[in-house]
């Protein structure tokens, strides 16, 4: 057998794929918080960074970075299958008198939550990457019918070749995203479990490549709570701002001030 | 006056590898206190060949806790609920009059029930023939200190060593994984300058092994460690994944195995 095909049929080679696909999830977790944070910075900064990502490489790059983290997303869920109908097969009779000695909760249900988690994933990319759930488009016809506001900058419109750079509302969008009730709830528990798999999968994956031992184990499990709850309420925090109308929609992108500015310079 | 009590058993009985099996409940009066986990079955089994039934079967051999035989789960823990001890070190001053006590085998599908209580661990045995040894021949004893080791790492190796490969780890995991039992070996041998030769070979043979017997994989959930007779640490697991990756990308360069 070919080294590679033994290290993938493993379970120890299987167990690594996981880590590592995880720790690039659980990197793509934070940059994706502290990016979707900005949206209290104003309208037009966190419309200015989705304008950013969208345009900062040309979009092969940006499909190029869907694509691979969709294949650690992939990679993740194939290690997982593979190694649960192993360990299922492994045990077929179980205990009748069945409790875990120390375990974790949320050890023991790295399954569930990564199962509840992945459906979670493919609405949160239909409601707000493809925008496509039935009911909460975003265009003409749907939630929002001025979608497209000026892009700004340090307080002034981006102008190019004498007309303003138009670009996408995110901020009127995830505010009316959460102004449905049942929408925000499910995103405030999915990110609840997305906080009990971290705090399992972030001190588990350096067990998984042998980057743990019994002094750096308790550090680690540690830092997985922290990691875990600082992920929650970062993003738990948007729905219940929107809830509470803490954030409130801006039709003009937060472009009203600059083009008063600008109005005002003309008619001097 | 030596405290007594009576119990409950819930005991799992199967005649052989093709029967199903099933629990059969057996009241057991004035056990003493004193008493070890063994004795109280044996005065249960004095008791069934008295009235002409089978006795339990389980495994047993030195009853102080080094050769690993024991091996029942009682009340779904593996050796019973005092940690860092085997089945017969366990006394029946930690049970309670009246208590309902539930006693199965090991559950797991390469370990075979033989009998009752009695499983078939030949699968750890094939993990140890794979590459637990030393190949080169040891010649006779050399002297003590002849090949310098550091206290750190002579310590480490004996802790590894102090496995007794009762399989509480694969019978405690949920996944049934053998991973604590490959990973003491690993880290016995691997650690030491004797073993260190051969520290890719083996660490490839004793994991494909361990895999190839229908063992489960590690969820790192640390039940095994917490169930282990002998303390075994998690660490050693770590260690396994380390040197069993670094194993591969060796092997990929140039085949060891």
């Amino acid at each position: 057998m070919c080294s590679l095909c033994s290290f993938f049929k493993s379970t120890i080679g299987r167990k690594i794929l996981m880590a590592l696909s995880g720790l690039v999830l659980v990197l793509f977790v934070l940059g994706h918080m502290l990016g979707n944070l900005q949206i209290f910075l104003g309208a037009e900064v966190i419309n200015a960074y989705a304008h950013k990502l969208h345009h900062v490489l040309p979009s092969s790059g940006l499909w190029a970075i869907r694509l691979f983290l969709l294949g650690t997303v992939a990679v993740h869920i194939w290690t997982a299958i593979s190694l649960t109908l192993d360990n299922r097969k492994a045990r077929p009779q179980g205990y009748e008198h069945d409790k875990p000695i120390q375990a974790s909760y949320g050890a023991r249900t790295m399954r569930m939550s990564g199962v509840i988690l992945l459906f979670f994933i493919l609405f949160h990319i239909a409601h707000y990457t493809a925008r496509v759930v039935p009911s909460m488009e975003y265009g003409e016809e749907g939630v929002l019918s001025e979608t497209m506001v000026p892009l700004v900058k340090h307080g002034e419109v981006v102008m190019k070749e004498g007309e303003p750079i138009m670009t996408f509302n995110v901020n009127d969008m995830m505010v009316q995203g959460f102004d449905v009730w049942w929408v925000s709830v499910f995103y405030i528990i999915a990110t609840g479990l997305l906080c009990l798999h971290l705090s399992h999968g972030f001190s588990s994956m350096f067990q998984s490549v042998g980057l743990r031992n019994t002094l750096w184990r308790k550090r680690l499990d540690q830092a997985a709570l922290v990691y875990g709850w600082v992920v929650f309420l970062g993003f738990a925090v948007i729905p219940v701002a929107c809830l509470t109308n803490i954030l409130e929609v801006d039709p003009t992108g937060g472009a009203a001030e600059p083009v008063a500015a600008i109005t005002e310079t003309l008619h001097k | 006056m030596e405290k007594t009590m009576n119990l409950t058993l819930r005991v799992w009985r199967q005649k052989n590898r093709l029967d199903v099996g099933k629990f059969v409940e057996y009241k057991l009066e004035n056990i003493s206190e004193d008493s070890s986990f063994l004795e109280m079955l044996d005065i249960l089994s004095e008791q069934l060949v008295e009235g002409g039934h089978e006795p339990v079967a389980f495994d047993h051999d030195c009853r102080e806790g080094i050769c690993g035989m024991c091996s029942m789960t009682i009340n779904g823990v593996p050796h019973g609920p005092e940690g860092g001890i085997t089945a017969c070190q366990l006394h029946m001053r930690h049970f309670h009059d009246g208590q309902i006590i539930t006693i199965e085998p090991w559950r797991a599908k390469p370990f075979p029930v033989i009998k009752d209580l009695v499983v078939d661990r030949t699968a750890m045995d094939k993990i140890i023939q794979a590459g637990g040894f030393i190949t080169g021949r040891a010649g006779s004893a050399v002297d003590a200190n002849a090949m310098p080791i550091d206290k750190q790492t002579a310590d480490y190796a004996m802790d590894a060593a102090a496995c007794i490969g009762c399989g509480a780890c694969v019978a405690a995991c949920p996944n049934a994984s053998a991973m604590l039992f490959t990973a003491a070996k690993v880290a016995h041998m691997n650690s030491l300058p004797q073993g260190k030769a051969e520290k890719n070979r083996r660490s490839l043979a004793m994991v494909t092994t361990m895999d190839g017997e229908g063992f489960g994989g590690c969820t790192n959930i640390g039940e095994c460690e917490a169930a282990c007779p002998k303390g075994i640490p998690l660490d050693m697991i770590a260690q396994l994944n380390r040197d069993y990756a670094l194993a591969q990308v060796k092997n990929f360069f140039q085949p060891v195995l």
